[in-house]
């Protein structure tokens, strides 16, 4: 039956996708029939979230190799598609076109960040990891460098990393949940965290696995049907990653004519928090090489450091399966990536145009605060407009939108159907929760199996580790929704942290690990501790007033941490004795496809 | 020299191959953003911004099935591809 289970996979997720676009084409009917944006807006959360749960509850095991590693048989392709769901979180999906749209070049070396890092991982990391057989990715660098001491401080770093990466991904969900269910955030936080657990708690990896790939079909669907839709509406073009040229230099000239005047301090202080201004040109090159290489460059090593994408090619039959599917995980999420600045190219136009019908900038305010789309996002906290200099115009500098509205704004203001809004909200919430997933069962994997069953009891047998992993989940799960309710910071901002940490303390562990065979245990402590301290260092400096050096800022200081880490695990290793010859040797083995992997099928 | 080392050796080179051409799409072609914007590129968008949306992106999704592909023939070659059976 299991075996079936694969071999059906393609025909499983056909009738699937069949399905969620029947359930589309019925919510538009029902739309056109009368019924109201709210309901249609629960349907699709609601509808989706119990498929996930249902996929959850029928992936469940007792079983540790599927519970860890999904029984090691999700096929290339699928794996592709799962690493895709595990990789665009929320802020792949909500804030990312928003950035785009405000930052313009600057920003998009983000894109260029989270797409280059998995040639990192294809070609210095995944096949070996996959190889290794382990778990965990502190498995790897407990039984590489061997001793407790190694495996922990490899946990450390990792639960920093994660923690603070999931906790933005509960706050997407409960954001999400809060929209389109309308409960308050408070609540909404543990609904999204709730549908979270459902999807991973029985089946661990296999069930996150299964549902991560119907996540990523619904967030595609999601993401490129309005794309295309308000591209066509708006005749830019009918498909608008070739055809956009023209609104692309169309935004240049507008710029020109417009100019960004730069408001006065007081002035901006009438503006609702976390609302901007469009202050930078949108496809001229607008930041210095070295802020883009840097930022660019800190996003690339840490995608290749961050354990639950490198888990993700755990779960794979073979070496050779593990490669590929790094290329297929890429693809995947290059569908939505160069998606992205398309959003933005067409919502930036449609706004400011005075030449569009729904362009606003020109218009008169009373004419703008009249619009039905303005009413509604204005209430929502997301669009603002003040008549700073008293003309009654609507000038470029006095309109204010919210990130989050590139995406969740854009096709009502181009004028589609509500069931678009309603699959938008489906779409983010699928991409929030298997991001979630991925990193909370990567935290309490490490800790059940790393901490409890490696270090503490090594004799505990598998029903009693497994339920100790279900347990931590929960905690961690918890632990997570009750610092994201308390909404201290930005989804983007704990994104790009949790990247920088994970370099600092893992990337030349986990390289070295592989390609330097001298590396040994005092070298790969010292690298994981020093390099994770001293890029937390420099964030609390940087952010307390300090001046920074190299032009590296808080978003980029894993570019520190992961120098100091490199520097002290070279001359740490160098200084103490070479690796033993058993240790030599499992290197060695590592780095061909054929033969046993180190760790046995059960460990 | 053994199979092994010979082995590793090519791998290596592959590696260095990789992450040149890694490099120019991540890193080298931004050092010259600003004057290569200038130019129009594919599609009729300017280079630099054609590059940030689509040309370095799908350029990585190339490079690794590319890679793959090499990778597994350099283990043919030597005799290190998996069994099925394992």
């Amino acid at each position: 039956m299991k075996g079936n289970f694969i071999d059906n996979l393609p025909k499983v997720y056909g009738i699937y996708t069949g399905g969620f676009i029947g359930f589309i084409i019925i919510m538009a009917i029902a739309e056109q029939m009368g019924m109201t944006a709210k309901a249609i807006g629960i349907a699709f959360v609601a509808f989706t979230v119990f498929i996930y749960a249902l996929i959850g509850w029928l992936s469940r095991t007792a079983q540790a190799d599927a519970y860890y590693v999904a029984g090691r048989q999700v096929p290339t392709v699928f794996n592709g598609m799962a690493t895709a769901a595990d990789w665009m979180s929320g802020a792949s999906f909500v804030a990312m076109a928003g950035g785009i749209y405000f930052k313009g070049y600057g920003y998009m070396a983000l894109l260029v960040g989270w797409t280059g890092g998995y040639v990192l991982v294809a070609s210095l990391l995944a096949p070996y990891l996959r190889k290794f057989g382990c778990y965990t990715v502190p498995d790897f660098i407990g039984t590489r460098y061997g001793g407790n001491l190694a495996r922990f401080s490899a946990v450390v770093v990792l639960t920093v990393a994660s923690f603070t990466y999931v906790t933005a991904q509960i706050n997407a969900t409960g954001t999400i949940a809060s929209v389109a269910l309308d409960i308050p955030f408070q609540y909404a936080v543990y609904v999204g965290l709730i549908s979270i657990l459902l999807c991973s708690m029985l089946g661990g990896m296999r069930g996150v696995t299964w549902t991560q790939v119907a996540q990523y079909i619904v967030l595609i669907i999601a993401y490129l049907l309005p794309v295309f839709w308000i591209s066509n509406k708006m005749g830019a073009g009918f498909f608008p990653h070739f055809m956009l040229a023209d609104e692309v230099a169309r935004i240049g000239e507008l710029e020109q004519q417009f100019g960004f005047v730069k408001n006065a301090a007081a002035d901006l202080k009438s503006v609702p928090k976390g609302l901007a201004g469009i202050t930078k040109a949108h496809s001229a090159v607008n930041a210095t090489p070295w802020a883009f290489i840097s930022l660019a460059l800190a996003m690339m090593m840490g995608t290749a450091s961050l354990p639950h994408v490198m888990m993700r090619y755990f779960t794979t039959p073979s070496v050779k399966a593990a490669r590929k599917s790094v290329g297929w995980s890429l693809f995947f999420i290059f569908l939505l990536y160069s998606s992205a600045p398309m959003l933005a190219t067409l919502s930036k136009l449609s706004l400011i145009d005075p030449n569009l019908p729904t362009g606003i900038i020109g218009k008169t305010f009373a004419e703008v605060e009249a619009i039905d789309w303005y009413q509604n996002w204005n209430q929502a906290n997301l669009m603002f407009i003040s008549d700073f200099n008293g003309n009654g115009t609507l000038e470029l500098n006095e309109f204010f939108m919210g990130g989050k509205a590139v995406v969740l704004a854009t096709p009502e203001i181009a004028g589609l159907p509500y069931v678009i809004s309603g699959l938008v909200a489906a779409g983010g919430m699928a991409a929030a929760m298997s991001t979630a997933d991925g990193l909370i069962l990567a935290i309490a994997n490490a800790i059940s199996h790393d901490v409890y069953y490696k270090i503490i009891d090594p004799k505990a047998e598998t029903a009693k580790r497994l339920l100790v992993a279900r347990v931590l989940l929960v905690i961690i799960g918890f632990a997570g929704a009750t610092i994201a309710a308390m909404e201290i910071q930005g989804i983007l901002g704990s994104v790009i942290w949790a990247f920088d940490f994970a370099m600092s303390g893992l990337f030349f562990p986990l390289v070295l690990g592989v390609w330097w065979k001298r590396a040994n245990r005092q070298g790969a402590i010292a690298g994981m501790l020093g390099g994770l301290i001293a890029g937390a260092w420099y964030l609390v400096w940087v952010r307390t007033g300090g001046s920074g050096f190299l032009g590296i800022t808080q978003l980029t200081f894993g570019i520190f941490g992961s120098a100091v880490s490199l520097v002290l695990m070279v001359v740490v290793s160098l200084m103490t004795a070479e690796p033993d010859k058993a240790t030599q040797k499992m290197v060695d083995d590592v780095r061909v496809p054929s033969g046993k992997s180190i760790l046995g099928k059960s460990h | 020299m053994s199979n092994q080392q010979k082995h590793w050796e090519k791998t290596r080179g592959l590696l260095f191959i990789t992450l040149a051409i890694w490099f120019v799409f991540s890193i080298g072609i931004f050092l010259f953003g600003a004057e290569m914007n200038k130019v129009t590129g594919p599609f009729g968008y300017p280079w630099t911004y054609w590059f940030t949306c689509q040309g370095s992106l799908g350029a990585f999704v190339i490079l690794i099935f590319w890679f793959a592909n090499r990778q597994e023939k350099i283990d043919e070659e030597f005799g290190f591809s998996e069994r099925e059976d394992e």
